[in-house]
């Protein structure tokens, strides 16, 4: 059955995943995005919120349960990982840009020698995602020379080269300078509010409260509960949730 | 592995590893040119006492024999590391396959002649390998030098391929994610990716070894090459004067340093002006 827009572009079901150690760091998460969805994922720092997302586009193989991105199973060995991650962008932590490349050549990268595109078109649609980005003129600067800020939003704007279906954030303001929080958190605001679909991880709390169509709380390898970010920070229900929002905000 | 650790640097495995490399400083040179000065005024006095022609005039007489010797050795560790580093760098890249086995087969091939001491390395080929190989109908000499070169080659070799792996290992983890997450394969993240960044990374310690093997090339002489030291040797005994031998070793240690410091000067400069980025 062909996927369709009006189902969900990514679905978990029941998702397990145990790490070598034993420690099982996914405990069956299930979940729903639709198309043109933000959802945002807050939890306490361990409860597996990176390997949640890493397991969407396949960089963690998951032991038990489904992941499908457009109808497709990414738990599934004959899966064409690389087709999978045209699909689903994703942004980390840090050391995300190419320290021997510069902005524009980081953004470039992929879209020339993964998707064999015209040096030329692609260029000019760099040069827009970096506008957009709002980083005219730092398309020769290499990543050591801009801001922690600014290579998020260059890291922001190569996954986009690649125009993904779907974007993964891992708490990419979590090792910024306060400064350059801001820039990173507008720029994704943007993509939101241009329809993108994004997994958001994040300690942000007011920039969850207004991104998110729905907000997602784990806890120890489960998802404790989920709402519309307004009832979900006004009245979460769980103890758990409510004593993790006390420490946070 | 602190107990491996020795100054004889050269015999000994060592470890690139260790903190700080072992290097050529500038004391080295300051306290080699002092000995030398005092072995010279103590020869010279020796030859006056016994009316002989001076050290000085002597050793000058012999410079150009050695020159030649020396010319072997720069020679030889030119050609080591060059196959060292043509032959290690594949071998590193075994080291981080994705294959177990030839993963294992290259960490224990690297592993072995890493830690075999070098003089070991090679009376085996010079030993083991044949005075001539018939490649196709044509028959190639293996002299003794290209023996012994082919012999310091392997611990290049083996610590060329650690560099690379260590190299590698020592980029964040982060950009192969990110580099896999913009569905590039294993095959373009190494070479886009990850290679060029640990070419960087890995110059200053390559140097480094270049400024080891060319130290180490001396140990040559003891398979018989015609290299510096074994010369050296040679002239005190047609020479046979007891007051020159002092001096002579003396001098021949000067032509290394005076090799091999500049290398580690510029090793040294290219290290702090990688660390700051
Ligand atoms: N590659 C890995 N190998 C082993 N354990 C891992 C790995 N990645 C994460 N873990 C463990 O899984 C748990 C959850 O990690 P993570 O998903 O990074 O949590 P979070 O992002 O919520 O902080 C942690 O205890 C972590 O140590
Ligand atoms: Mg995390």
């Amino acid at each position: 059955m062909p996927w369709t827009p009006d189902q969900p572009l990514v679905r978990l079901a029941d998702v397990h995943k145990t790490f070598g150690g034993g420690v099982e760091v996914l405990k069956g998460i299930t979940m729903d995005v639709m198309k043109g969805e933000v959802i945002c994922i807050i939890g306490p720092s361990g409860s597996g919120k990176s390997t949640l997302l890493r397991c969407v586009n396949a960089l963690v193989p998951i032991d038990r349960g489904s992941i499908l991105v457009e109808g497709q199973e990414v738990n599934d060995p004959k899966l064409d990982k690389l087709a999978l991650r045209r699909k689903v962008g994703m942004v980390f932590q840090q050391y995300n840009l190419f320290p021997h490349k510069t902005a524009l050549e980081n953004v470039m990268m992929a879209p020339v020698h993964v998707l064999k595109r015209d040096k030329k078109e692609v260029e000019r649609q760099a040069l827009a995602l970096i506008a957009k980005v709002r980083l005219t003129g730092k398309e020769e600067s290499y990543p050591g020379e801009l801001s922690g800020g600014q290579q998020q939003r260059i890291a922001i704007a190569r996954s986009l080269a690649m125009n993904p279906d779907v974007m993964l954030f891992d708490e990419v303001t979590a090792a910024l300078d306060p400064e350059t929080v801001k820039g990173v958190l507008v720029t994704i605001r943007e993509l939101a509010e241009d329809g993108m679909t994004c997994m958001i991880v994040t300690h942000e709390m007011g920039f969850a409260r207004e991104v998110a169509n729905r907000v997602y709380f784990t806890d120890g390898g489960v998802l404790v509960e989920h709402g519309p970010p307004k009832e979900f920070f006004a009245s979460p229900r769980d103890p758990r949730t409510r004593q993790f929002l006390d420490q946070i905000l | 592995m602190i107990a491996n650790r020795s100054d004889m640097a050269v015999i000994k495995p060592f470890r690139i590893a260790a903190a700080e490399p072992w290097r050529f400083t500038v004391w080295h040179g300051l306290v080699l040119v002092a000995a030398l000065l005092v072995a010279l005024g103590i020869g010279e006095a020796q030859a006056a006492a016994a009316e002989k022609p001076g050290i000085i005039a002597t050793i000058l007489k012999w410079t150009p024999l050695l020159a030649q010797g020396f010319a072997l050795n720069i020679a030889m560790s030119f050609l080591a590391m060059a196959i060292g580093t043509v032959i290690g760098v594949p071998l590193g890249l075994a080291q981080i396959s994705l294959l177990p086995p030839v993963r294992a087969g290259s960490w224990f091939v690297t592993q072995f002649f890493r830690n075999s001491p070098w003089l070991v390395l090679l009376f085996y080929c010079m030993l083991l390998l044949p005075f001539e190989v018939n490649i196709g109908g044509t028959i190639i000499p293996l002299p003794g030098w290209l023996k012994s070169t082919i012999g310091l080659s392997l611990p290049v070799m083996a610590n060329v391929s650690e560099l690379v792996r260590g190299a590698v290992r020592s980029i964040p983890f982060a950009q192969w994610e990110s580099a896999e997450s913009l569905a590039m394969s294993r095959g373009q993240t190494l070479r886009m990716v990850i290679l060029p960044q640990c070419i960087k990374r890995m110059t200053p310690p390559w140097m480094n070894l270049y400024a080891i093997l060319t130290v180490a090339t001396p140990l040559t002489s003891v398979v018989g090459v015609s290299e510096a030291m074994t010369l050296t040797g040679d002239i005190l005994s047609s020479e046979a004067r007891t007051e020159l031998l002092v001096p002579m070793y003396l001098y021949l240690l000067l032509w290394f340093f005076l090799y091999c410091y500049p290398i580690a000067r510029a090793t040294l400069a290219l290290e702090k002006r990688f660390q700051v980025r």
